[in-house]
């Protein structure tokens, strides 16, 4: 339920609102509308959860979490939630 | 603990736990909570208790969203999605848990338009591309997942979307906690601060756990090392005779939280007065419901809920295991008529339940030994 997912920021939506996220090779779109006060920049790693932005964390961390999905068996799970994102045709 | 040696710090997991045996010592026994859910599969996928000492009891908390929800609760939300304008979305956490005439998923089989979503910004896009129908997003969570919710009902009044509503389910944790501390029968020592519900609240709403309450409180990430570091640090506190606010996830975690999250919170949510908790009862100020300002996207303001009441049965004994009187083998279903295929307790519901991890790992492994040892 509480997954949390780093990826890493490739590309912003023109209004600001969204960026593209890169997940272990899939790109979905993800809302920043939570990181307003602290907003990411190209090339940094946050946290998603249920397709929003939560936290920005280090390059280290994020592969860490990785680490932690893949050694809690989510890892499946995870890219399951990140490809049912369904905000790239917008 | 079998994973022990794949671990990226398998060095510094057997320095740590040794570490814990010295501090634990062998005089006494401790009981310290895992609040959150995550914890709990987590302790169990590593095996942690095969290296805890044995006088370092683990209790696994209710920070489970899924496992605390009134089976009455799906059972309205299911009710509304029976128009056939309806369309009742939710996340893939919820489609098998059972309702009183079954899952979000078998009502599926039986026609009910039902979807499933991984945010609820696709439940909203649901209803932008299907303007002819009436999207539900069947909403649960902590205080991780409600935000999103409410920058969602935001959005849609801001966008002037008018066929989407919440059926929000959305709790907070801390009023749980202070249930669970309230209770008469209660042995806890300290408490595993859950992980990512800190990003969203910070650190400081647990500060009266410490001051009040005089238990320790270590808010922890959900490698092995992170939780055998927070019981360090919870150790290290009680030998001192303190009590304490720490954060040993703090990779992720900031102390004050995330200010625009709850300013969406804010915005969008208010405490109920009181809601009722599978396995806990009726908690007071424990859950949100959607502010009048939002009332038109609010499936409870907008349409006649039915307000279904389920009790558990009475010989589950989920509200002793939460509040670790029980564990779970010891509640008189758990294994028999109460598994995860057949969940009749809160617990076995979900996999980050305690007794469905307790089963899928602990339970499942005793049976294939004693099978083994039988063949």
């Amino acid at each position: 339920m509480c997954l949390a997912i780093p990826g890493k920021i490739v590309n912003f939506a023109e209004d600001g609102r969204l960026a593209t996220v890169e997940v272990v090779g899939v790109r979905r779109k993800v809302d920043l509308g939570l990181l307003q006060e602290d907003m990411p920049k190209l090339n940094d790693w946050v946290l998603i959860h249920v397709g929003f932005a939560m936290s920005k964390i280090s390059e280290a961390d994020a592969l860490e979490q990785m680490r932690t999905l893949a050694l809690l068996g989510e890892s499946a799970q995870a890219m399951q939630e990140v490809r049912g994102y369904g905000l790239e045709e917008e | 603990m079998k994973f022990v040696d794949e671990f990226r710090d398998s060095d510094l997991i057997k320095k740590t736990a040794e570490e814990i045996r010295r501090l634990a010592g062998t005089t006494r026994h401790y009981r310290f909570m895992e609040v959150c859910g995550g914890h709990t599969h987590a302790i169990y996928r590593f095996g942690l208790k095969d290296i805890l000492p044995e006088n370092i009891e683990l209790i696994h908390g209710p920070g489970c969203p899924v496992c605390v929800l009134p089976m009455g609760r799906i059972d309205d939300g299911l009710a509304l999605a029976a128009d056939d304008h309806v369309i009742f979305a939710a996340f893939g956490d919820m489609m098998r848990v059972p309702g009183t005439h079954g899952s979000p998923l078998e009502y599926k089989a039986r026609g009910t338009d039902v979807r499933i979503v991984y945010s609820p910004s696709d439940a909203l896009k649901l209803a932008r591309i299907n303007p002819d129908r009436h999207v539900m997003f069947f909403a649960i969570g902590f205080e991780t997942t409600a935000p999103s919710t409410a920058l969602t009902i935001m959005r849609a009044r801001a966008e002037g979307i008018h066929n989407f509503s919440v059926f929000c389910n959305h709790v907070t944790i801390i009023p749980a906690i202070r249930a669970i501390l309230d209770s008469p029968d209660m042995r806890l020592d300290a408490f595993i601060g859950p992980g990512h519900v800190s990003t969203v609240i910070g650190c400081r709403p647990y500060e009266w756990i410490a001051k009040d309450e005089r238990k320790p409180i270590v808010v922890s990430g959900f490698e092995p090392l992170d939780i055998l570091q927070a019981i360090v640090m919870i150790l290290r506190q009680m030998r001192a005779g303190e009590a304490k606010v720490e954060n040993q996830y703090k990779r992720v975690v900031p102390w004050e939280g995330n200010r625009a999250a709850l300013r969406a919170m804010g915005e969008v949510f208010q405490l109920r007065p009181y809601f009722e908790w599978r396995g806990l009862g009726f908690i007071s100020q424990s859950a949100l419901r959607i502010r009048d300002l939002y009332a038109e996207w609010d499936a409870e303001q907008r349409f006649q809920v039915p307000g279904v009441r389920v009790t558990d049965p009475k010989a589950a004994q989920c509200g002793e295991v939460l509040k670790g009187v029980l564990k779970p083998v010891q509640c008189k279903l758990f294994g028999k008529e109460c598994t995860p295929e057949h969940p009749l307790g809160a617990l076995m519901v979900s996999s980050e339940g305690s007794c469905a991890a307790y089963f899928n790992y602990e339970h499942r492994k005793a049976m294939a030994t004693s099978l083994s040892r039988s063949a």
